[in-house]
């Protein structure tokens, strides 16, 4: 007996836009099965973890402002994978952005200076962080060859570890009892928010991002390059494109929309630098993109999804005595999902039945 | 032999309404198939007709939806290819299954199992060779071997494991005519020696010359059980394609301009050890001609294409020249904008990308020639007008624009990639095995296209390892052999066997230098069956 995949003929299309309800199906599945293994109520457990942060409104609001990094980084992960780019360093990236940020943040109230600029300083020094940070593996990759996927996910490590030496000592907060930690940002070092003070304008600045994505995707030359690349590298070359270009271009996209989410998120929520200033917003966007089809609007309300599962989380954590990182298994098992859900809607699994003949 | 075969006139294998299905699309729509013991049987059919999923039934890869095949009048299930082995099934793919980094006999010892150490098969590579007259170093790296060479140690490999009925997918489409004519000798051999051959071919008159029974093929049914002696290439053809193929009009008397595509001691240098350096080649191509470029593949064609379509540059930029203008250092946009087209011999992956549709692919070679993506952003509307315009004036047979390329049968899709850059009236068209894999009618359509192209003034190179179609379009015939290119001579002043003898003119030294090596390595070896 054996197990073999056999192309689909033609896979509908609705199959690609129902894998992803097929996959969140399947992980409240085995979610529940965990549950029941720990002990915890499962059908109570999966109310908690996805289902409450939708019904209460405070929650719902933590669910659009955690949703916005999740969005904003995936939106150009899309760019790179779109393109067979394989940037799995985008929570590097992101810390790079949230250390230049909040390094100007730093330095502007040391030298006693603020103003209008200094938001946007932050926003666009951290955006060109995360491009700087995200061309070193595309340079790499184009001038020696090297795989993107390792050296990109090594160097969230180094950011990390550049993140952790500054906030335990050059840029530690004097008068901060000696934690590790910068001064909290005020003024015009905090993006200005909205409403009843939860919403930033980072949200709004995200939303008009994904929507500008997607038409660069879908209308201009250099989506079609991207998505060539993607699809048939050899096409693409012969239609004219260039690979480093593309290569280049498609990381610092990429890298740029990490390292500004990372500045949103130190000048909004956050308000000040701290050891680690993500929960792994950048490995969860890589889940993000695949479950929002590789589309930027898609994005937006997988962003959402993945979300609630933090929030759920924590809830959980606080109600049913479950630990938070059964969020991130189960974050990983959904990826699994949508993965095995993908190959599902292009190949039909057979099971043969051998003769057992040697030779 | 395990069992010798029983002495009446039980065909070796009998296949009996074989259905295929791929989702909706009916590979095989009830075949049958009888092949007689030391019989070499032609299955015959245009691509897409079939062949291809039944040899794999046979072969134990696919499993039919329906049928029965019976075996010396056993009936058998060929659950996989383990088992199809051990029947006696040895198939040869057009695409050979080899380790190009190990030696012959480390190959085939491979195919063999662990009983057979590579010293083993090496006396084996010996001794079948010399028995069936397919000579093999078998200590050479695959990856240095000829493509004519490695068929012959596909073919061992085959014969190591003493089959009963051999199959061979298309093995001439890589042979110069002195190389196929030895191989029909040894297929003849085995024949004699009681092996059953099934042959595949769309080449008319090798399956006249070779074969003593035809099963054709179309659209997945069998359309006639025929005897090729007593058919002519035209009947064959007729039964193949359904309807007659419409005869080549030779262009219109017409005078050449001047050379539109110049190449001057174009060479490269290369990094992978299996790509063919091009080594000082130069060539003319004036208005209004067409010049082929004869060649097996593997002999830089590949290499030479890329050269000239701009995906690789060229060390000096006057190196190539279109139109008068220097272009060995442009890329493929710029030398489209200076009026050249290119179209490469894969379709999928390389001419068109397999997921997008008609009028997405438009924009691949047509982004910057057409003014359907000005100014950086798609138009849409322009570039389905030019699918339209392609669908229409090249009769392909889609269901629209917005059919995605994989979906396009190989034939409509060739005529898709040609006329997509065919109706820019290009100044200097490349193409490169243009009618590779292509039904007959549709190739017909193509070289008339070509005909007509030049006869309106282009300048048309034909890269081609197709002597039929070379000698039905071009007006000068070129040799590239191991990165060398010939002189480009008219084709009223050649013959095919001069051109054969030129395209194998350095495998056959190469065979000639291996036979000394095999002579000298080879005494005192014992052949360890027979």
């Amino acid at each position: 007996m054996r197990l073999i995949l056999e192309p689909r003929a033609a896979p509908p299309v609705w199959a690609k836009w129902a894998a992803p309800f097929a996959a969140l199906a399947v992980t409240g599945l085995i979610g529940a099965i965990i549950f029941a293994l720990l002990g915890k109520p499962p059908i109570e457990s999966l109310r908690v973890m996805f289902l409450d942060p939708l019904l209460d409104p405070l929650s719902l609001e933590d669910v659009v402002v955690k949703s916005a990094p999740l969005v904003l980084i995936a939106v150009g992960l899309v760019f790179a994978y779109r393109s067979n780019n394989w940037n799995i360093g985008a929570e590097g990236q992101f810390v790079i952005g949230g250390l230049i940020a909040g390094g100007l943040a730093v330095a502007a109230a040391g030298g006693g200076a603020s103003g209008p600029w200094l938001i946007v300083a932050m926003l666009a020094g951290g955006a060109l962080g995360g491009i700087a940070w995200g061309a070193i593996p595309a340079l790499l990759k184009i001038r020696f060859g090297a795989s993107e996927i390792l050296t990109s996910l090594m160097l969230v490590y180094v950011a990390e570890k550049i993140l952790d030496y500054l906030v335990r000592g050059p840029w530690r907060d004097p008068k901060g009892f000696n934690f590790p930690q910068t001064i909290s940002f005020e003024g015009w070092a905090r993006l200005p928010t909205l409403g009843d003070g939860r919403f930033h304008i980072g949200i709004v600045l995200t939303l008009a991002i994904a929507l500008f994505a997607a038409f660069v995707l879908a209308r201009t030359l250099y989506g079609f390059s991207i998505r060539t690349f993607g699809e048939s590298p050899r096409a693409a070359r012969f239609a004219g494109f260039s690979p480093a270009k593309v290569s280049l271009s498609a990381f610092a996209i990429s890298g740029g929309l990490a390292g500004l989410a990372g500045a949103i998120e130190v000048a909004g929520p956050i308000g000040q630098l701290q050891p680690s200033i993500s929960p792994g917003y950048g490995f969860t966007a890589i889940i993000v993109a695949f479950l929002g089809r590789l589309s930027p609007i898609g994005c937006i309300f997988a962003g959402l999804a993945l979300a609630v599962s933090f929030i759920g989380g924590e809830q959980a954590q606080i109600l049913l005595n479950i630990p938070l990182d059964l969020t991130k298994v189960l974050q990983a098992v959904l990826l699994f999902a949508i993965l095995g859900a993908d190959a599902l809607t292009r190949f039909r699994p057979r099971l043969i039945r051998s003769a057992g003949a040697a030779v | 032999m395990s069992e010798s075969p029983p002495e009446d006139d039980t065909p070796l294998v009998a296949a009996r309404g074989i259905v295929k299905t791929f989702g909706a699309f009916t590979a095989l729509g009830g075949v049958d198939l009888t092949v007689k013991r030391g019989e070499i049987h032609a299955l015959l059919g245009e691509n897409g007709a079939g062949k291809s999923t039944l040899i794999k039934i046979l072969g134990g890869l696919l499993a039919p939806d329906a049928g029965t095949i019976t075996w010396d009048g056993r009936p058998v299930a060929i659950d996989d290819p383990a088992t199809a082995r051990a029947l006696g099934i040895g198939i040869v793919f057009q695409h050979f299954a080899l380790f190009e980094a190990l030696t012959v006999a480390e190959n085939i010892a491979l195919a063999l199992g662990p009983s057979v150490t590579p010293r083993n098969a090496a006396r084996l590579v010996e001794a079948l060779g010399s028995e069936h007259g397919l000579p093999v170093p078998a200590d050479r790296e695959v990856g240095t071997l000829s493509v004519g060479e490695r068929q012959r140690v596909e073919i061992l490999r085959c014969l190591a494991q003493k089959p009963r009925l051999l199959i061979l997918d298309e093995p001439t489409s890589v042979l110069t005519p002195q190389e196929a004519a030895d191989l029909f000798a040894t297929l003849r051999r085995l024949a004699a020696g009681g092996c059953s051959v099934l042959f595949i071919s769309h080449k008319l008159d090798e399956v006249r010359a070779l074969t003593s029974a035809a099963t054709i093929l179309r659209a997945g049914k069998v359309v006639a059980h025929a005897d090729p002696r007593r058919e002519t290439a035209a009947s064959l053809a007729a039964a193949m394609v359904g309807t007659e193929i419409p005869e080549l009009k030779p262009a219109a008397a017409h005078a050449l301009g001047p050379p539109r595509l110049v190449v001057d001691q174009l060479a490269s240098h290369e990094s992978d050890p299996h790509a063919v350096a091009l080594k000082d080649i130069s060539l003319e191509v004036r208005g209004g001609e067409i010049v082929g470029i004869a060649g097996i593949a593997g002999n830089g064609q590949k290499e030479l294409f890329a050269h000239l379509a701009g995906e690789r540059l060229a060390e000096r930029a006057a190196m190539i020249r279109i139109d008068d203008r220097d272009a060995g250092m442009l890329g493929p946009t710029e030398r489209r904008q200076l009026g050249a087209a290119f179209v490469p011999e894969e379709r999928l992956g390389h001419a068109a990308v397999p997921n997008f549709s008609l009028t997405d692919n438009a924009f691949v070679t047509r982004h910057a020639t057409s003014g359907a993506a000005r100014g950086g952003l798609l138009r849409r509307s322009a570039a389905r007008r030019i699918a339209d315009a392609v669908i229409s004036r090249f009769h392909v047979r889609t269901r629209g624009p917005g059919t995605e390329a994989r979906r396009l049968s190989g034939g409509n899709l060739q005529k898709y990639v040609i006329g997509r850059d065919m109706i820019a009236d290009p100044k200097v068209l490349v193409v490169d095995q243009p009618t590779w894999g292509v039904d007959a009618a549709a190739a017909a359509a193509i070289r008339q296209a070509l005909i007509d192209l030049a006869a309106e003034g282009a300048a048309v190179l034909v890269i081609s390892q197709d002597l039929d179609e070379l000698f039905q379009v071009a007006d000068r015939i070129a040799v590239l052999s191991l990165g060398r290119l010939g002189p480009a001579r008219p084709v009223a002043a050649l013959s095919r066997t001069d051109v054969g003898l030129a395209m194998g003119g350095i495998a056959a030294a190469e065979a000639e230098r291996a036979h000394e090596a095999a002579a000298g390595a080879g005494e005192g070896t014992h052949a360890p069956h027979s």
